[in-house]
């Protein structure tokens, strides 16, 4: 203890030190976080559903960004007034009922605010598309999307995987006339500006994630399962999918495009493929 | 328990064999997990920088994809299981459990030695994968099937994989038979007067953390066990109908992928309340002993430590949200995930409290349990954006994340141990280890761990995706690069800035102050013994303890601290329990 007593001089600097460095850190995460929203943000938003999925985004942020730069001044705070420069004794408190609920009940209730919210939204996005949507099948593989448009008769063909084969990618069984006229494309994804779309999301061999960082949609590619997510494109435009699940040595090539395009231009393209 | 407190300290002429190395000795047994661990955390500290590498320089690391990958899956698993588990638990457990209850050693010494004899031979296998065809794993160290399951669907998934799972399997059973006897240990080998209300809060935690273990793990062992069959006795447990890995149709059916998740995450889940227990334990105990003053709300922090405890068991789906698992089910998850938050935010309250109105004295343990609190209060709040379904949807696996589970997870468990060892390493071994490199280890570690982590949040806003090997090829990600850069360049300034803590930690062990019984003036038993304890830990009579372990700054008392085992009656010292 000897030694600690003769360094007090060195006790108290490093401690008025910690709160400095943390005060400046605060600075530089509320300073950094405004810049990288300038560059380093959210990627530009192009789907309807999407508004909702960054309103909640920004409250969350607005609110936790508070409780973070309070707790950790605080903290500093602290430290800094209560670093051992008096012979007199810390105070023996250490149970206040009052604080103690209040704390409690304050994070409670702002986390039932959050997690309503964020249910509410969450049922929102899993409503049943609208009539009429545009349906499209998307089957991940590695290391790619192949994406399927059911053609003029809306149906899509049955698949088996006992026929899959480099000419026949999907396995589509030639016997099955609704799969005539299906439209297959390997990462190229054309939706309809402003119409829903309905897409069904399926794997070949791994777990792979359906990412389209425009539109705020992920959905996990499970082998085995068909899931489907929808949503409503907004603004035309080029767009990434990626891949976010693990998924090989080419997880990180696993990219495919969308192009979000006008009613008539997608019809063309769409009869073009066929032909 | 009687045979045990009855075997006193009879001058215990052992080999150096069974002193050291086939110990049973719980201290001997804790030394030797403790720098085991430290080990496998230096490989792991290595693979780390070799992802950083990559990721700063993607095109001239000279490091392939599938290597890139093994690097990821090892990083994870080394400092998860191998580092932060056994050091926290085999380690800090092992030493403090008898030392702190006043017991002569643990309840079944045979058992822990053998706990610990497990350890090497799963290290042994773990790594022996890096140099089998194929190479370690590249599944990541969640290892989802079918990815790890079939040899066509990566290179690591091979024989490197079959060795993971069996690796695993054995560091498990060597967790079980720590968590039986920390479990009993604590239930029956306690002094006299030591009842469950005056224990320590390192030692609450650790129980706590023992008892989550030993319901956890079984079921990743289970699945461990069930994904070995799927690889290698051709079951179907984790592989669906009709799979077709690179043109070949694979001959599995009826099995569901989501299954390893589920069983995967129950056990995921409370394991990360068995890596941020334990260091909420050893910091509660430092903020107090460096306040000069009791901890604040010592029963709700008990209560608040039970409540993680049990809600960590029924959190698991938040890592599923966007699994393809029922969307009713991910509002569930999303409740119960929101509530784990609320005993989290008390226990940081009651920190701040305590230091309110302290006499604090500053000293690398206590500089350590204060960068604790500051990096759980930033992981956790990045927690409230990942346990909302709808924003996790944007943000689920992409750096966000990754920034998310380092802060609140890593580095959080991280700065206990180092807490931890500043605080008992005197205890340990018997020396004090050195205050200005400390120091200086304290500084680079804090403002490193910020600048490598902080802007990962950024990267994953933009939508950097997790384990990829190169953001490059996606024009929306190239911009990230500057970032990236800088990131990787204070991960290294990190990294290197360990060889501090290794230097200190060597030079302190033979160079080292002198300790005396007592360095920090703290109440807690261990402090009673010899520094270091002697086999029995105690002399003739293990002390009783007469107190709660803190009462510091008692008005009147002649000392700022008052030991558990000075008896209540003393003048000077007030009725506190």
């Amino acid at each position: 203890m000897d030694s600690l007593e003769t360094s007090k001089g060195r006790i108290h600097s490093t401690g008025k030190a910690f709160a400095v460095v943390l005060w400046i850190l605060v600075a530089a995460a509320v300073l950094g976080t405004i810049g990288a929203s300038r560059r380093w943000w959210l990627p530009p938003l192009a789907s309807t559903q999407g508004a909702d999925v960054d309103r909640l985004f920004y409250l969350t942020l607005a609110i936790t960004s508070l409780v973070f730069v309070l707790v950790q001044i605080l903290l500093g705070v602290f430290v800094y007034r209560f670093i051992a420069t008096k012979e007199e004794r810390a105070a023996s408190w250490h149970e206040h009922r009052g604080l103690e609920v209040s704390w409690t009940l304050i994070t409670a209730v702002v986390l039932t605010i959050l997690i309503s919210m964020g249910g509410l939204v969450w049922a929102k996005l899993h409503q049943p598309p609208p009539a009429g949507a545009l349906v499209v099948e998307v089957t991940a593989e590695q290391f790619g999307w192949r994406i399927r448009y059911p053609g003029p008769d809306e149906k899509f063909g049955r698949t088996a995987p006992q026929l899959i084969s480099a000419t026949n990618p999907l396995g589509i069984d030639p016997a099955d006339p609704a799969g005539q006229d299906d439209v297959v494309t390997l990462n190229d994804l054309r939706l309809v500006e402003n119409h829903p779309v309905r897409i069904l999301i399926r794997s070949k061999d791994v777990i792979h994630s359906f990412f389209l960082p425009n539109f705020r949609i992920k959905q996990d590619a499970v082998p085995g399962m068909a899931v489907e997510v929808w949503f409503t494109p907004r603004v035309a435009g080029d767009y990434p999918i990626a891949c976010a699940e693990l998924c090989g040595v080419g997880h990180y090539i696993m990219r495919g495009q969308v192009k979000v395009v006008s009613q008539e231009e997608f019809e063309r393209w769409l009869q073009g493929k066929r032909e | 328990m009687s045979a045990h407190q009855t075997h006193t300290v009879v001058a215990h002429k052992e080999s150096f064999l069974r002193r050291y190395i086939f110990s049973q000795d719980h201290k001997i047994i804790g030394i030797q997990y403790y720098l085991t661990s430290l080990f496998m955390a230096v490989v792991g500290g290595i693979l780390a920088m070799l992802i950083r590498l990559q990721l700063g320089w993607p095109g001239s690391s000279g490091i392939r994809p599938d290597a890139y990958l093994a690097f990821v899956t090892m990083h994870g698993t080394i400092m998860i299981f191998f580092f932060l588990t056994t050091i926290l638990t085999g380690g800090f457990g092992n030493f403090l459990i008898p030392l702190q209850i006043g017991a002569r050693d643990m309840a079944f010494p045979f058992l822990n030695m053998l706990s610990y004899w497990l350890f090497p031979p799963a290290i042994i296998v773990l790594l022996a994968s890096f140099f089998v065809s194929g190479g370690a794993p590249n599944s990541g160290w969640t290892a989802y099937p079918p990815l790890s399951a079939l040899k066509e669907a990566a290179p690591g998934s091979g024989l490197g994989q079959t060795l993971w799972l069996i690796s695993l399997a054995i560091l498990i059973v060597a967790f079980l038979f720590g968590s039986l006897n920390y479990i009993t240990t604590v239930l029956t080998l306690r002094t006299r007067g030591m009842s469950m209300m005056r224990l320590p809060l390192t030692i609450w935690a650790l129980f706590i953390t023992a008892i989550l273990s030993l319901l956890a793990f079984p079921v990743l062992l289970a699945a461990a066990v069930m994904l070995l069959f799927d690889r290698i006795a051709g079951t179907s447990f984790f592989l669906p109908a009709g799979l077709v890995v690179g043109g070949k149709l694979i001959p599995s059916a009826g099995g569901s992928p989501l299954l390893w998740q589920h069983l995967f995450w129950f056990l995921g889940h409370p394991e990360v309340y068995v890596l941020i227990l334990p260091p909420m334990g050893f910091v509660s105990d430092i903020l107090s002993t460096f306040s000069r003053k009791p901890i604040f709300g010592y029963k709700v922090m008990v209560a608040s430590i039970s409540a993680i405890g049990f809600l960590s068991f029924i959190v698991w789906g938040h890592h599923m949200f966007v699994s393809g698992m029922n969307p009713w089910l991910g509002t569930a998850f999303m409740a119960t995930t929101l509530v784990i938050a609320v005993p989290s935010a008390i226990k940081t309250f009651n920190w701040l409290a305590t230091l309110y109105k302290a006499r604090i004295t500053i000293s690398t343990p206590m500089l350590f349990a204060l960068g604790f609190v500051s990096l759980f209060v930033t992981g956790g709040l990045t927690g409230i954006f990942l346990g909302s379904p709808t924003i996790d949807i944007q943000l689920h696996d992409t750096y966000f994340v990754v920034a998310h589970f380092h802060f609140v997870m890593a580095s959080a468990a991280l700065f206990g141990v180092f807490a931890g060892t500043y605080y008992w390493f005197p205890k340990m071994f018997g020396r004090m280890m050195s205050e200005r490199l400390g120091r200086w280890h304290f500084w680079l570690t804090f403002l490193g761990i910020y600048a490598t982590f902080f802007p990962m949040h950024y990267l994953g806003i933009a939508g950097m995706m997790r384990r990829i090997y190169s953001p490059l090829l996606y024009p929306h990600l190239q911009p990230l690069q500057p970032l990236n850069v800088f990131i990787s360049v204070a991960a290294f300034v990190l990294g290197v800035s360990q060889l501090i803590f290794a230097f200190n930690f060597f030079w302190s062990l033979f160079r080292g102050e002198k300790a005396p019984v007592n360095p920090w003036r703290a109440n807690t038993l261990e402090w009673t013994a010899p520094s270091p304890p002697p086999h029995g830990n105690w002399g003739e009579t293990l002390p009783t303890v007469h107190r709660w372990p803190y009462d510091y700054s008692v008005p009147d008392a002649r000392e700022d601290y008052i030991p558990q085992t000075v008896p209540v009656a003393v003048p000077g010292a007030r009725r506190e329990v």
